[in-house]
């Protein structure tokens, strides 16, 4: 089977070994570490495992690793390499929207991703666009209010 | 027991105020004197040491799954210590260093811990003043402790520097007296989660996200239908792949319609052991002749235990068994040294249950056991045992290895327990005037949380029927509470219209529960209930009640179109004391509603053959963005009452309040949860 050998993960180039039919989920999380990125149902439906690929949001669950090989992918790991965080990262502080926090990192992705399409979303739009991300606490109003918030101060993804 | 000694070998010198439970601390006589103890309480709640750097430290057995315990205590502990809430480290849920506790359920963490928490600060904050009298020889009236510094006239010091080179012991009974609330400036506010930045880096490690070096991944064969014996089982091919270990083992106790025999794979990757289960061949007895999710609530009244009520105008209500599905599934990583003592990091609301469960399975002692409980990824009363941790440590033992086992989606939806399905069977009468005269209430299955009417009734009869259940069932959210909700107010809308009187001035009318009456009137005077229009298509409904010390009343606004339910608006209030955290008391209070919702329409386990046929989330629905009306919470802060938890009650009214509605806008009586089949 062909395998994958390297990933380009936030911003490094990071050696791995991996089928290429492997989820990008499991390579994330169980080759690299990376446990950022949540499993949530393994079909798609609650986003939890939400990642940036070339910028927008993919399901790392149902995502084969062969799918994204030299493709540039960013983890929540990867959204404050500096210790700066995110403006998104920061609307949700700001906006308490999160309880668990398990959604937390799929949700942040999505909403970047979806800021980088549409800059100033209307509270409809917010919803339709991230009604993919399940959040069980319930912190839906909170998440819409994040990104709202965020889009007013301008977020470039 | 961890002992004066081990503690400061531990943590080293300082401060350590040791919280005794009440009975213990009057068998002590019930003394406050924050005297220098050589011994530790026989029963110590929690404690909290001062290092000698100044850094606070504070233990309890509490956890935290997203209800923010940790920013609710670590406000306690601020407020009454007078130091920055960023200053104090609260360690939570870990057997090996925090006091015994039975678990964080019933919403009882902040009426018992945290004013625990307030009187171990308040110890300190006293402690800390008498050495700095002794050492600068002031008075102590003339000392204060402020923003983490103990200061008198030209003098003042940090924590640390008054402690150093000791090692000193306070124990204070429960039972000493704390700052009133409406005196307080932490408590009462809206601190911020106090981990929020690594929930939103990603750097919080779950258990699920857990790893030692040399970790296996472990997988288990579950039955085909619940309640199958296991006949043969051929491993040959699951052996044969490189890496694998396949573990045939016989838990100590039968796990229910799991069954008792672990049969399980470990292999150094997820992909193996998914693998090697695949190509494990078993046969099972089959299982017939079970109750269906039609088929159960006529089940559950041949099974009942005890007499069966005669009335019969007894009205059925019906709701169904439904899953927490908690969005990290159960998962715990089992480690073995080589004295053969056990660690196992896990999600729980039990850290201390799973370490006996572990310890009676594995037969070990129980200081041979350390159940570690990261942070979780939310439970809602679905994480109460360990069943991930019993597999894990299990499997871990047996490969000589540390194990993680993360559950599937599709096992958690499967082999977790449920919320229980029930029947419930009412009946009332009213007299001309509105009073109620009768009320009769059967709950069968689903329990007793919530079953008494709040309602002034010179007659009643309220019971419980305890019944065969074919699915595992256990704690949820509120408990029985949601469903004794629906049942109650939604049968209480049934009477109002019988006689023609608006529903909230029938309640009024029945309540004398001040606390009650206050939140229904606050609800309903910000939804605007009196000057609510009818439109077609559009329903208004309401429901208040009360349960675990807090009260709760819900109006909504629901438009039906084409059988299809949207929730358009609601209101809700909610009075659970002196209000601790706002921002977070707003946050419990919406996700109640949005997780209601749920419940409330769509939600349902279904279940023939012995086979849960919702066993993935794309087969059953939980609430998303779109299902989101406008909600508003109206928080009542009543400073003149001890602080309720926030965790559950806010989930009981909306159930009631859309059924409610929906029989407004269509004049079909939604008897049943979900109300959408």
């Amino acid at each position: 089977m062909p395998r994958i050998t390297q990933l380009d993960v936030n911003g490094a180039r990071r050696r791995i070994d991996a089928d290429s039919e492997r989820t990008l989920l499991s390579v994330l999380r169980d080759d690299l570490d990376l446990t950022g990125t949540k499993y949530g149902c393994g079909e798609g439906q609650c986003a939890a495992c939400t990642v940036l690929v070339e910028g927008q949001p993919v399901k790392s669950c149902l995502t084969k690793v062969g799918a994204v090989d030299g493709k540039r992918i960013t983890t929540i790991e990867g959204l404050a390499p500096e210790g700066k965080l995110h403006p998104v990262q920061q609307a949700f502080l700001d906006a308490d929207a999160m309880q668990c926090g398990w959604c937390t990192p799929g949700m942040i992705l999505g909403a970047v991703g979806l800021l980088a399409r549409t800059p100033r979303p209307t509270d409809a739009e917010i919803v339709s666009g991230m009604n993919g991300h399940i959040c069980r606490c319930g912190t839906y109003p909170r998440v819409v209010k994040a990104i709202r918030e965020a889009a007013k101060k301008g977020v470039q993804a | 027991m961890i002992t004066r000694r081990d503690f400061f070998a531990v943590m080293g010198g300082g401060i350590v105020i040791w919280i005794a439970c009440d009975a213990d601390a009057q068998e002590s006589g019930g003394g406050r004197r924050r005297g220098m103890m050589q011994r530790t309480p026989q029963e110590v709640s929690a404690w909290l040491h001062i290092g000698e750097t100044g850094a606070v430290t504070v233990y309890t057995g509490k956890v935290e799954v997203g209800q923010n315990a940790r920013t609710s205590l670590t406000q306690a502990v601020a407020e009454e210590l007078h130091t920055p809430v960023a200053s104090i480290r609260m360690i939570m849920g870990d057997t090996a260093i925090t006091p015994f506790d039975m678990g964080t359920f019933g919403s009882m963490t902040t009426p018992q811990m945290w004013p625990q928490m307030r009187r171990a600060a308040a110890a300190a904050r006293e402690m800390l003043i008498d050495l700095a009298s002794q050492k600068w020889m002031v008075e102590r009236a003339g000392i204060r402790v402020a923003e983490g510094k103990v200061i008198a006239g030209s003098h003042s010091a940090g924590f640390g520097e008054l402690s150093r080179g000791q090692q000193l012991t306070g124990t204070i009974p429960a039972s000493e007296a704390l700052t009133p609330a409406t005196e307080w400036k932490v408590a009462g506010t809206s601190v911020r989660k106090v981990n929020g930045v690594e929930i939103v880096t990603g750097a919080h490690k779950y258990a699920y996200d857990m790893k030692r070096p040399g970790t296996l991944f472990g997988k288990v064969l579950y039955p085909p239908q619940y309640g199958a014996k296991l006949l043969s089982l051929d491993s040959k091919a699951a052996e044969a792949i490189p890496g694998v270990k396949v573990v045939r083992e016989t838990f100590r106790e039968d796990r229910g319609r799991a069954g008792q025999e672990l049969v399980g794979v470990v292999a150094p990757d997820p992909a193996t052991a998914e693998r090697a289960l695949a190509a494990l061949k078993a046969q099972w007895t089959p299982i017939t002749g079970t109750p269906d999710s039609k088929t159960i609530y006529q089940h559950f009244k041949e099974t009942a235990r005890g007499g069966a009520p005669t009335n019969p105008n007894l009205v059925p209500y019906t709701v169904a068994y439904i899953a927490h599905t908690p969005l990290e599934p159960r998962a715990a990583l089992a480690e073995w040294d080589s004295d053969g003592k056990l660690t196992v990091w896990t999600g729980t609301q039990r850290p201390f249950g799973v370490r006996s469960e572990l310890s009676q399975d594995l037969d070990i002692p129980e200081d041979h056991v350390h159940v570690y409980m990261p942070d979780t990824g939310s439970g809602y009363g679905g994480k109460h045992n360990g069943d991930a941790a019993l597999e894990a440590a299990r499997l871990s033992r047996a490969a000589g290895k540390p194990v993680l086992r993360n559950w599937t989606r599709e096992e958690e939806l499967t082999w977790a327990y449920f919320r229980p399905g029930g029947l419930i069977e009412v009946h009332g009468t009213v007299n001309p005037d509105g009073t109620l005269a009768t009320w009769e209430f059967h709950n069968y299955n689903s329990g007793p949380s919530a079953l008494h009417t709040p309602y002034e009734v010179p007659q009643k009869i309220e019971e419980v029927h305890n019944c065969d259940t074919p699915l595992r069932q256990g704690s949820y959210r509120g408990l029985a509470g949601t469903a004794n909700h629906f049942v109650r107010e939604s049968y209480m809308d049934e009477l109002a219209h019988s006689i023609h009187m608006d529903p909230l001035e029938f309640r009024l009318k029945n309540l004398k529960n001040d606390r009650i009456r206050n939140v229904m009137q606050a609800a309903a005077d910000k939804f605007g209930w009196t000057r609510r229009s009818k439109t077609a298509g559009h329903g208004f409904g309401l429901a208040c009640g009360t349960e675990k010390g807090s009260c709760v009343a819900a109006c909504a606004e629901v438009s039906v179109a084409n059988g299809v339910v949207k929730v358009v608006r609601v209101v809700q209030a909610y009075e659970c004391g002196a209000i601790v955290n706002p921002e977070h008391l707003s946050n419990q209070v919406e996700g109640a509603i949005a997780m209601g919702i749920g419940g409330a329409l769509f939600e349902a386990i279904h279940f023939a053959d012995a086979k849960i046929q919702t066993n993935r989330l794309s087969r059953y629905r939980v609430p998303r963005f779109t299902d989101m009306p406008a909600i508003e919470a109206v928080l009542l802060d009543r400073k003149d009452i001890p602080s309720a938890g926030a965790g559950e009650t806010p989930i009981m009214a909306i159930a009631p309040a859309l059924g409610n509605a929906i029989f407004d806008a269509t004049a079909q009586r939604p008897r049943q949860m979900p109300m959408l089949l």
